[in-house]
């Protein structure tokens, strides 16, 4: 567990150094809450009825997809960038401490910043928006598929992030591309988001079980990646 | 190629390093192919060899970063195979030519990181001591962006020995350092060499070489030749001596054979001998005996 914690400790150092992924953090909450704010502040209170049985939280779920995204794309292709993976790998770490040291410090962080965020924006629109809209906006199950979703969707983005860093020398378009393969999932919540998918509590239920089985089959997957030699030799 | 056996004791432990016939090939292309040799402990081993020789690549495959192709090769007493891998590589460390380190975060808490990666009990004081062994205990808090080239192959040779490796494999050390710099790195190396650390060095350069290592090895994706590092000088600039005496030498064998650095000559042409001389020193050809009376016109560089 040392070697997991020495990399995922490293990590997070690094993340909060660097401006750009700084920068990433904070922007992606903004896209997905300034909008709605702006949206749900303007609305009167006659609207109320109408935002019953909607579900523009999930809207919310993008913010999980894409944190994790833009940091997964740094773990390979950073180390990769400042010439720093082969002595990590000359030591006695093995592959599978290695992936998990860098998982969970783009695991964590993006928790964080999803359920804090999404708190913050229940807090604001409870306190700030006007009679009516908070109850119709927040029900309950809004607020449990936020919980329950944000895990999954975050490890899955993950491994897509990973998987695209091992392949590529350059952190940028490490981001770009992994940011671009989360865009199904979020097209996915804005259906949701916008009632064009109805959610039913069976649909709900199979989502998180296939979410589940695809994180599970994702770590699977990338392990192998983690290989001395692939890491090595790089993408080329 | 020639080969010798370590100089210093292979003691019980067997040798540091062994290879037999190693080879690691990317698709067609050989990096470096049956390549045999052994390293006994406390030896520095240099292997000399110009750019894309295979260098980087061996020390890579024998730190188990790579899998070779074919061949065998052991590494501090273990066989080189996946399985060993781990315990391999607790066993060693490897600077690389590059410093590797991470930028944004301080000398210390680069240290601190490889520290945990090893698993180093007392860590505190270990990092302490490397940074000590290698005069940055005041630039421990810097950021390792903010260092020189020179400063920063110094960490990388303190993260090096966090883990008192029984074998460091030092990867062209000091690649794009200026002489001072230089200077700096090879007096750390005499320093490890003094506590008998076995060293494994890759350098293109002769004089680093002969400098630090006890024995060399000539690769070019092949191993073309080991020994003394004296000896393959003497190998590679061999220099022939043309001589024209006044006079036809009955016999030259007196008179050449006098000489301790001329290994054979001919007779070119009537009154011109080239000699096969293995070091111009003063002591050597640099004058030559009185009876022979000739005179050189000059030199070549074989």
């Amino acid at each position: 567990m040392r070697r997991v914690r020495a990399i995922f400790v490293k990590e997070l150092r690094e993340y909060g150094r660097n401006r750009s992924l700084v920068a990433a953090m904070a922007l992606y909450p903004l896209i997905f809450t300034v909008q709605p704010l702006i949206a749900i502040f303007v609305a009167p209170s006659a609207t109320a009825a109408s935002l019953i049985g909607h579900h523009e939280l999930t809207f919310m779920l993008g913010i999980p997809i894409l944190v994790p995204a833009a940091l997964a794309a740094f773990a390979v292709a950073g180390e990769r960038q400042q010439e720093t993976l082969e002595p990590v790998l000359e030591t006695p770490i093995k592959r599978e401490e290695f992936l998990l040291g860098k998982a969970l410090a783009v695991f964590l962080p993006s928790l964080v910043i999803a359920y804090f965020v999404f708190t913050l924006f229940i807090a604001v629109v409870e306190l700030f928006a006007k009679p009516g809209i908070a109850p119709a906006l927040t029900g309950t199950d809004d607020v449990i598929v936020q919980v329950l979703f944000t895990p999954l969707l975050a490890a899955w983005s993950i491994w897509v992030g990973i998987a695209v860093s091992t392949r590529s020398n350059d952190v940028r378009v490490a981001q770009q591309l992994s940011v671009l393969s989360s865009l199904p999932l979020i097209l996915v919540t804005i259906m949701f988001s916008f009632n064009i998918i109805q959610p039913s509590f069976e649909l709900v239920v199979l989502l998180g079980a296939l979410l589940l089985v695809a994180d599970v089959i994702g770590w699977r997957l990338i392990a192998p990646l983690f290989d001395r030699e692939k890491l090595i030799s790089g993408p080329h | 190629m020639t080969s010798q056996s370590p100089p210093t004791s292979t003691d019980n432990r067997g040798p540091a390093i062994s290879a037999d016939k190693l080879t690691k090939r990317f698709g067609d292309r050989a990096a470096f192919e049956d390549v045999s040799f052994e390293i006994g402990y406390g030896e520095v081993f240099g292997f000399l060899g110009p750019n894309g020789a295979g260098k980087t690549t061996t020390v890579r495959t024998l730190g188990t970063l790579l899998t070779p192709s074919s061949g065998s090769a052991s590494v501090a007493g273990l066989p080189l195979t996946p399985a060993n891998g781990v315990d391999i590589r607790r066993r060693i460390a490897i600077m690389p030519e590059s410093p590797g380190l991470y930028q944004r975060l301080s000398v210390l808490e680069n240290l601190q990181c490889f520290a945990d990666l090893y698993e180093i009990p007392d860590a505190r004081s270990r990092i302490q001591a490397v940074l000590a062994a290698v005069g940055l205990t005041d630039r421990a808090n810097d950021r390792s962006g903010v260092l020189s080239k020179g400063l920063r192959q110094r960490v990388a040779l303190a993260r090096a020995l966090l883990s008192d490796p029984e074998i460091l494999f030092l990867d062209e050390p000091t690649s794009g350092l200026d002489p001072a710099a230089a200077r700096d790195v090879h007096e750390l190396i005499g320093q490890l060499r003094e506590r008998g650390v076995t060293i494994f060095l890759t350098t293109h350069r002769l004089d680093e070489a002969e400098k630090l290592c006890d024995r060399v090895a000539i690769l070019n994706t092949t191993l073309l030749s080991i020994g003394r590092p004296e000896d393959l000088r003497d190998q590679l600039f061999a220099k022939s001596l043309r001589v024209v005496t006044l006079a036809p030498l009955t016999d030259p064998a007196p008179v050449f054979g006098k000489i301790a650095s001329v290994t054979r000559w001919n007779e070119e042409a009537p009154s011109t001998y080239v000699l096969v001389v293995q070091r111009l020193t003063r002591r050597g050809t640099g004058r030559h005996p009185r009876p022979c009376g000739c005179r050189c016109r000059r030199g070549l560089d074989r």
